[in-house]
C-alpha cells in the first residue's frame, strides 16, 4: 500500500529500495486496453517506481519501440482522462509510487490546474516532461510545487555545470541523468567517461539520481550501481512484454545479485 | 492592453532577438534538455554574426554570385488586367535552385561552417528546402543528410534526385505522417544523438529559439529588395503584400519588408486543403489553437487532447499542423491578416499565372496568387506585391497526374 505520495514519496521509495533502484517505464493503454491493468499491477510489485507514460504523437526523444507503443496506445484511443480513470481506481493498490511521464502538449491541453487536481485525486506523485526544461516550467511548477508533486529534471552529457547545479535542486523527486546524447531505446555503452559524468551528477545532487537511456541488461545495472541510486527501464521492458514476458519477472532479473550481507 | 500591444508591435517593427525567446505569448524553446546548451550557443554565435560586418559582407557576397540576388520584381500585367489591379510579383523562383529556401540555407550553413560543426542535417517536405540545403552545404564544403518523408519523396520526385546530385544523403522516413512533420521529428532525433557535432538547419521560421528569429532575419531580404524596388519603380509602396504560409518563412520574409508600413496590408494565406467541412487542411492560424510542437509554444492543428492532427494540402511544402510564432503574434496584434484558399483555387491560379504570365508557380506560391486574386476582387485598382516563393517546375508530375496529390 502506498500511504503517501508526491516529490518526498518518491524519494522515499528510491531510499528504500533493496539496492540499486527500479525505475520502470510502461505506455499507459499498451499492448491493450485491457491488458494495462494486469502489467501495471505486475511492474509496480517490482519495480520502486513506476512511469506511466502517456502517448503523443510526436515523440521526438523516443526511439523506434516507444514511438510504436505511443502510436498503438493512440488507436486504442488512450487519453490523459483515461489514464486518469483507471488509476482512481488502481492507485490505492500499487505497491509503488507512480509519476506520468509524457510531452508537453497533452499535459497543456488537459489544461495544468485541472492536471494538479487529476494527480492529487490519483495520487500520482510527479511528473517527467522530456520537451519542458526548467526555463519553460515556471506555468507547471505552480500548479505541482504547492501540491507537493515533483517534475522530475533530465540532465544529460552536454548540460554545462552551472546549469547542472540548478537542475539538481529543482523539480524533486528524483533527477533523471540521461547516459548518453540521443533518443531512448539504444544499449547505452557505459565508458568511463559515462560514469564520471554520472559521479559528477550525483555530487551535485541533494536528491536521488537515476540513470536511463539505453538500460537493458543486469550487467549495465551493475556498472551502475555504484554511480548512481538507481535506473530507469522503458524500451527494454516494452520488448519484454511484445515478446509475451512477465514484466515483472524481467524486472527481477535486472536486479543485480544481492550483495551478501 | 492596447499599450501592451503597441510596445509589442513596435518591438517587432524593431527586430532585434527577443531575449526571452518570445513573441508575445508565442515561441520559446520547448526542447529535450540535451539540445538546450547547444541552442544557447547558436543563439548567441547567430546574434553575433548577424551584427558583424564581416559576415554580413560575405553574406550579401554569396547572396550576390551563389544564389543571384537581388531577384526580379516583375510587373505582372496580364494578371493584372485580369484580377482589375496593379499586380507585382517577387521573383523567389530566380533564386537558384528555385526557391526562397536558399536564402536561409546558405545563411545557415555559413553560421554552421562558422561553428565548426563536422555535418549538417534538414528535413524537408516539398524538397525545395532539401535541395537548398543540399546545395549550401556543397558550397561551404560540408556533408548533409536530409529526412524526407515517404509520402513527400513520392510526389516531389525531382527534387529528391536533385538532393542526391548535390551530394546530399537523403534518409526516407516511414514513421508518423510521412511528411514534412515526420521528417521534422526524424532530423531532431538525430540532431539530439550528436548536437555537438551536428548542425541542424532547419527550414522555416519554426522551431525552438533562436529559429524564428535567425529564419526570419535571413528571409526578410526578399522584403527588404522588394520594398525598394516598389520605391524605385515610382509608383510608391504597394497597398498590399500577399504570400503562402505554411512554416511561413517566405511570407515572414515579404512582411518583413513593410511591417513599419502601417499602410500596407499583409495578408498570408494558408493551405484549405479540398475545403469540404472536416476535410484535413493545414490552415493552423485560422482553425488552430496554442500548443507546444516542435521546440515552440505556437497555434497547432490538434485534437482535444492535445495530440496532433494529420493535414491536407496539395502543396507539400504547406502542409505543416504550426505555423511560425511570429505569424501568430501578427495576427494576435492586427497588423497582418490570415485566409485560406482551397486546393482547387491554388490550382486555377498555377494555371492562369502560367498562361498570362509566362511563369510557372509553385503549388505554394499559387496559394498566394489565389488568395491576392480573391482580395483584389473586393480593392479594384490596388496596388499588390505577391510572393512568388518558388518555381512549379517540381510539381509536373503532381500536375500532369503522375503521382497522386496525397
Amino acid at each position: 500500500m502506498t500511504e503517501s505520495f508526491g516529490s518526498a514519496a518518491i524519494g522515499e521509495a528510491i531510499d528504500a529500495a533493496s539496492g540499486t533502484a527500479l525505475c520502470a517505464y510502461i505506455t499507459a493503454g499498451y499492448p491493450s486496453l485491457d491488458g494495462f491493468a494486469d502489467i501495471l499491477t505486475a511492474v509496480a510489485g517490482t519495480a520502486d517506481v513506476v512511469e506511466i507514460g502517456v502517448p503523443f504523437t510526436d515523440p521526438m526523444a523516443d526511439g523506434l519501440t516507444i514511438q510504436r507503443a505511443s502510436r498503438v496506445a493512440l488507436e486504442n484511443g488512450v487519453t490523459l482522462e483515461w489514464i486518469f480513470e483507471v488509476l482512481g481506481d488502481m492507485a490505492p493498490s500499487l505497491k509503488a509510487p507512480h509519476l506520468l511521464m509524457g510531452y508537453y502538449n497533452p499535459f497543456l491541453a488537459f489544461g495544468l490546474d485541472r492536471l494538479g487536481v487529476a494527480m492529487t485525486e490519483t495520487t500520482t506523485s510527479g511528473l517527467i516532461i522530456p520537451d519542458l526544461p526548467i526555463d519553460e516550467s515556471g506555468p507547471l511548477l505552480e500548479t505541482l510545487q504547492p501540491r507537493g508533486l515533483a517534475l522530475v529534471q533530465l540532465v544529460t552529457p552536454t548540460t554545462p555545470e552551472d546549469r547542472l547545479i540548478r537542475l539538481t535542486s529543482a523539480g524533486g523527486g528524483f533527477v533523471y541523468a540521461v547516459t548518453t546524447t540521443g533518443v531512448t531505446g539504444g544499449d547505452a555503452a557505459l565508458p568511463t567517461q559515462t560514469l564520471a559524468y554520472l559521479d559528477r551528477v550525483g555530487s551535485a545532487a541533494s536528491l536521488p539520481v537515476l540513470a536511463g537511456f539505453g538500460v537493458r541488461s543486469r550487467d549495465q545495472v551493475e556498472t551502475l550501481s555504484g554511480h548512481v541510486d538507481g535506473v530507469v527501464v522503458g524500451s527494454a521492458l516494452i520488448e519484454a512484454i511484445d515478446r509475451g514476458e512477465d514484466p515483472g519477472v524481467f524486472l527481477e532479473e535486472l536486479r543485480p545479485a544481492a550483495v551478501s550481507a | 492592453m492596447t499599450m501592451t500591444k503597441n510596445s509589442l508591435l513596435a518591438e517587432l517593427i524593431e527586430g532585434a532577438p527577443p531575449s526571452d525567446g518570445r513573441f508575445g505569448p508565442y515561441g520559446g524553446r520547448f526542447v529535450p534538455e540535451t539540445l538546450m546548451a547547444v541552442l544557447q550557443r547558436l543563439e548567441r554565435k547567430s546574434i553575433e554574426l548577424l551584427a558583424d560586418s564581416g559576415f554580413k559582407a560575405e553574406l550579401k557576397a554569396e547572396q550576390r554570385d551563389f544564389i543571384g540576388r537581388p531577384t526580379a520584381l516583375s510587373p505582372a500585367p496580364g494578371l493584372g488586367e485580369r484580377w482589375g489591379a496593379e499586380v507585382y510579383l517577387k521573383r523567389e523562383d530566380l533564386c537558384h535552385t528555385g526557391a526562397h529556401k536558399i536564402n536561409n540555407a546558405l545563411g545557415q550553413a555559413l553560421i554552421a561552417k562558422r561553428l565548426g560543426v563536422s555535418r549538417i542535417v534538414a528535413e524537408t517536405g516539398a524538397g525545395q528546402h532539401g535541395v537548398a540545403t543540399a546545395a549550401a552545404a556543397a558550397r561551404v564544403g560540408l556533408p548533409c543528410t536530409v529526412y524526407m518523408g515517404v509520402i513527400d519523396a513520392r510526389r516531389q520526385k525531382p527534387n529528391l534526385e536533385r538532393m542526391k546530385l548535390l551530394g546530399a544523403k537523403v534518409i526516407l522516413v516511414e514513421t508518423g505522417d510521412q511528411t514534412l512533420r515526420s521528417a521534422i521529428d526524424e532530423a531532431m532525433r538525430d540532431w539530439v544523438s550528436d548536437p555537438d557535432g551536428t548542425y541542424y538547419l532547419l527550414g522555416s521560421v519554426v522551431g525552438p529559439h533562436p529559429y524564428p528569429w535567425m529564419v526570419r532575419e535571413f528571409q526578410s531580404v526578399i522584403g527588404h529588395e522588394a520594398r525598394n524596388q516598389m520605391i524605385a519603380r515610382g509608383g510608391g509602396l504597394p497597398d498590399v503584400a500577399v504570400a503562402c504560409v505554411g512554416g511561413g518563412s517566405n511570407a515572414i520574409g515579404l512582411f518583413r519588408g513593410f511591417v513599419g508600413d502601417p499602410e500596407v496590408e499583409l495578408l498570408g494565406i494558408e493551405a484549405g486543403g479540398r475545403g469540404g467541412d472536416g476535410d484535413p487542411h493545414s490552415a493552423t492560424l485560422g482553425k488552430g489553437s496554442p500548443g507546444v510542437l516542435h521546440g515552440a509554444m505556437t497555434p497547432l492543428l490538434q485534437d482535444a487532447h492535445g495530440q496532433i492532427e494529420d493535414t491536407h494540402s496539395i502543396a507539400p511544402g504547406l502542409d505543416y499542423p504550426g505555423v511560425g510564432p511570429e505569424h501568430a503574434l501578427l495576427r494576435d496584434l492586427g497588423r497582418a491578416r490570415y485566409e485560406s484558399v482551397t486546393d482547387d483555387d491554388a490550382l486555377d491560379a498555377l494555371h492562369e499565372c502560367s498562361s498570362a504570365e509566362g511563369i510557372l508557380p509553385a503549388l505554394e506560391s499559387s496559394h498566394a496568387l489565389a488568395g491576392a486574386k480573391r482580395w483584389a476582387a473586393s480593392h479594384p485598382g490596388a496596388r499588390i506585391v505577391v510572393g512568388l516563393s518558388g518555381r512549379g517546375d517540381k510539381d509536373i508530375q503532381l500536375l500532369t497526374g503522375e503521382v497522386p496529390h496525397d
